[in-house]
C-alpha cells in the first residue's frame, strides 16, 4: 500500500521534473548540433565522389536542410510530439527504425556488462571488507586499483590478443558469426561467445568502482547500532553481512550505478567500434562522422531518456532497500 | 604538496593537527608511491627532448622490431620504423598536458557554478542545477566527440572539450560544501563584519570547501587522460602530436603480429592513471580523515 503510494508519487514528481528537462535537452542539442561544420548532403556528395550543385540543392531541399534553423527546429519538435524522430538521409530510413534496430544490441551489451560489474564488484568488495587489512584484502585491492586505472578498451584489446589471437577461444568481431544459420542452442552459444569480450571491456572499469565502493560502505556499516543488535541476537555472521550490511551498502552502489548509465553509453562508443558491435554507440559515432543530425539527435535523446528512467528505477529500488528513505 | 602550502596560508588550524597531517602524509606508503611515480612522469614529460633527442615521428630503423631485438631501440619500432620508446616519452607530455589542462578547466567552471548555486540558493540554484542536470543526462564522451567535430581536434581544443564536459560533478560537490558551510558561525561572523559577498565566497568559504575538490582534481586528471586515450583511439586527435591513445590506435592493426605496440602505451596510461588514483586516495585519507577509519 505504502509502496504503491510511493511509486505513484515518484512517477508524478519525475514526470513534472523530467518533461522540461527533456525539452531543454532537445532544444539545446538541436542548436548545438547546428554548430557542426558541413551537413549530410556534403558527406554523401564526398562519398559518392561526384555531385553537381543542383543535386546537392535537391538533396538539401528534400531533407529540409535548406530551411532556416528555427523552422527546422519547429518541424523537428512537431514530429517529436508524434514520436517521430525524422528521416535519415544517410541510411535512407526513418530514425526510429534505425535506432530500434540497434537498441536491443546495446541494451544486451550494457545489461550484461553492468550486471557482471555489479555481481563481481559486490562479491569482491564484500570479500575485501570481510578481510579488511589482511592479505586477501591487500591482494584484491591491488588488482582492483589496476583495473580502476586501465582504459577499458585497452583491456579489451589485450583480451583479444589472449583469447582470440593466441588461444583462438573467442571471436572478436561483430555480434554473431556472419553468414551463419544457427538455431536453438547453437544460436545462443554463438551470440554469447561474441558478447564475452565486449562486455568484459566495458565492465572492467566498473567492476573496480563497485568493489571499492562496496568495501568502503560495508566497513562504514559495521559500526552502526543495528549491526551490534544483530550480533547480540545471535544471528549467523554470514546472514548479518548479507541481510544487514550488504543491504545498506547497496544504496550508494546503486546510486553510482545509475549515474554511470550515461557514461556507459559513452564507453560503448569506443568498445562497440573496437569490436564491430552493431549498437547505439557505434551508430552515434557514424552519425557524427556522417553529419547525420537526425540520427545523432535521436541517440542523444534516447540516452537522456534512459538516464532519467534509470534514476526513477533507482529511486524506487532505494525505497525498497531502505523504507526510511523518502518517508519524511 | 601544494595542499600543505595552502593549509599553512590559512593558518586557521591548530599546530598539533597540522603536524599530525604532515606525519600522516609520510606514513602513507601508497600515497608516497603514487607521488613518486607521478614525479618521474612529470620529469619525463619536462625533459622529453633530452631523454630522446630528435623527432619521435622520424623513421629511425627497420619497421616492427620487437623489444630487445636491437639495444638501440629497447622497446622496438612500430610499422613505420619509429622508435617506440621515444614515442612513449613524448606521449607522456601530451597525456599529462591534456589531463591537467582539462581538469583545470573543469574545476574552474565547476567551482564557479557550484559556489554560486550553493551560496545564493533560490532561483540561481534552481537554474544552475537544471543546467548541471542537462549536462549530466548527456553522455559525456559523445558530447566531447561532438565538440571535437565542431572545432578541429588539437591538443588545446581536446583539453577544452574534455574540461567542458567534466565540470558538473565538481559543481555538485562544491555546491554541497557551500550549502553546508554558508550557515556556519565563521560565515555569520564575516557577514556581520560587513564583508562583501565576493570576499565571503572566495576568502571565507572556498578554502574550507576545498579538501574534497582537491581529491576530485586528481581523479579528474586521471579521467581526462583516459578520455583522451579513447578519443585518440577513435582518431579524434592532433595529427602532429604523439599521444599514448594514438599509439594504441596505430598499433591495433598490428595486433596479430606485434601486440607489444598496443600493450606498451596502454601500460603507460595505466601507470599514469594509477599514480593519480594513489595520490587521490592518499589525499582523501589525509584531508577527510573520517572517511576511512
Amino acid at each position: 500500500m505504502r509502496m504503491g503510494r510511493r511509486i505513484a508519487r515518484t512517477l508524478r514528481r519525475t514526470a513534472i521534473h523530467a518533461v522540461p528537462t527533456m525539452l531543454g535537452i532537445v532544444v539545446l542539442d538541436f542548436l548545438f548540433l547546428q554548430l557542426m561544420p558541413g551537413d549530410a548532403a556534403d558527406v554523401i556528395a564526398t562519398e559518392a565522389g561526384s555531385a553537381t550543385a543542383e543535386t546537392m540543392a535537391l538533396m538539401r531541399e528534400r531533407f529540409g536542410l535548406d530551411q532556416p534553423v528555427l523552422t527546422q527546429l519547429a518541424s523537428f519538435l512537431g514530429h517529436l510530439a508524434r514520436f517521430d524522430l525524422g528521416y535519415s538521409p544517410r541510411f535512407n530510413a526513418s530514425v526510429v527504425d534505425i535506432i530500434m534496430e540497434r537498441l536491443p544490441n546495446t541494451v544486451l551489451l550494457m545489461v550484461t556488462a553492468l550486471g557482471f560489474a555489479l555481481l563481481v564488484g559486490i562479491v569482491v568488495g564484500s570479500v575485501m571488507a570481510a578481510w579488511a587489512g589482511r592479505w586477501p584484502d591487500r591482494i584484491l585491492s591491488v588488482v582492483v586499483l589496476l583495473l580502476y586505472s586501465m582504459p577499458g578498451f585497452w583491456v579489451g584489446l589485450m583480451a583479444v590478443v589472449l583469447f582470440s589471437v593466441k588461444l583462438g577461444w573467442l571471436p572478436n568481431d561483430s555480434n554473431m558469426t556472419i553468414g551463419s544459420s544457427f538455431t536453438g542452442w547453437a544460436l545462443i552459444a554463438d551470440r554469447a561467445a561474441h558478447l564475452v569480450l565486449p562486455a568484459l571491456a566495458l565492465a572492467s572499469f566498473f567492476v573496480a568502482v563497485y568493489a571499492r565502493l562496496v568495501r568502503a560502505s560495508m566497513l562504514e556499516v559495521q559500526r552502526q547500532d543495528f549491526m551490534r543488535t544483530a550480533h547480540a541476537k545471535g544471528l549467523h555472521p554470514f546472514l548479518i553481512q548479507l541481510r544487514h550490511a550488504l543491504r545498506n551498502a547497496l544504496i550508494p552502489v546503486t546510486t553510482v550505478a545509475g549515474m554511470h548509465l550515461g557514461n556507459l553509453l559513452g564507453g560503448a562508443v569506443v568498445v562497440e567500434t573496437l569490436f564491430g558491435w552493431p549498437g547505439m554507440g557505434r551508430l552515434a559515432l557514424e552519425a557524427v562522422l556522417g553529419r547525420d543530425f537526425s540520427v545523432l539527435l535521436g541517440v542523444l535523446l534516447l540516452s537522456s531518456f534512459l538516464v532519467i528512467l534509470a534514476n526513477v528505477a533507482i529511486d524506487l529500488l532505494h525505497a525498497w532497500l531502505d523504507p526510511r528513505i523518502g518517508e519524511a | 604538496m601544494t595542499v600543505g602550502a595552502e593549509r599553512t596560508d590559512l593558518g586557521s588550524r591548530p599546530v598539533g593537527r597540522k603536524g599530525r597531517r604532515l606525519r600522516a602524509f609520510l606514513r602513507n606508503p601508497t600515497f608516497i608511491a603514487g607521488l613518486a611515480i607521478l614525479a618521474v612522469l612529470v620529469l619525463i614529460a619536462l625533459f622529453a627532448g633530452l631523454i630522446s633527442p630528435g623527432d619521435p615521428q622520424d623513421m629511425v630503423a627497420q619497421p616492427l622490431l620487437w623489444p630487445g631485438d636491437d639495444v638501440q631501440y629497447p622497446l622496438g619500432t612500430d610499422s613505420l620504423g619509429r622508435d617506440v620508446l621515444a614515442q612513449l616519452v613524448y606521449g607522456t607530455r601530451a597525456s599529462l598536458l591534456v589531463g591537467v589542462a582539462a581538469a583545470a578547466i573543469g574545476l574552474a567552471i565547476g567551482m564557479v557554478v557550484g559556489a554560486l548555486a550553493g551560496f545564493f540558493g533560490g532561483w540561481v540554484d534552481t537554474l544552475l542545477m537544471r543546467l548541471v542536470e542537462l549536462f549530466q543526462t548527456t553522455p559525456t564522451f559523445l558530447l566531447v566527440i561532438v565538440i571535437l567535430v565542431i572545432v578541429e581536434p588539437t591538443l588545446p581544443t581536446i583539453a577544452v572539450a574534455i574540461g567542458l564536459a567534466s565540470w558538473p560533478t565538481v559543481a555538485r560537490l562544491v555546491r554541497a560544501q557551500f550549502r553546508s558551510l554558508r550557515e556556519s558561525d565563521f560565515v555569520m561572523a564575516a557577514r556581520s563584519l560587513g564583508y562583501s559577498r565576493l570576499r565571503i565566497i572566495v576568502q571565507e568559504i572556498l578554502p574550507s570547501a576545498l579538501p574534497p575538490v582537491i581529491v576530485a582534481a586528481s581523479v579528474m586528471i586521471a579521467n581526462a587522460i583516459l578520455t583522451e586515450a579513447g578519443l585518440s583511439f577513435l582518431n579524434m586527435r592532433d595529427p602532429n602530436v604523439i599521444s599514448w591513445g594514438g599509439m594504441i590506435g596505430d598499433g591495433r592493426d598490428q595486433l596479430r603480429n606485434a601486440w607489444f605496440l598496443t600493450a606498451l602505451p596502454g601500460a603507460a596510461i595505466a601507470l599514469a592513471v594509477l599514480s593519480l588514483n594513489l595520490v587521490g586516495d592518499g589525499l582523501n585519507e589525509i584531508l577527510n580523515p573520517r572517511s576511512d577509519q
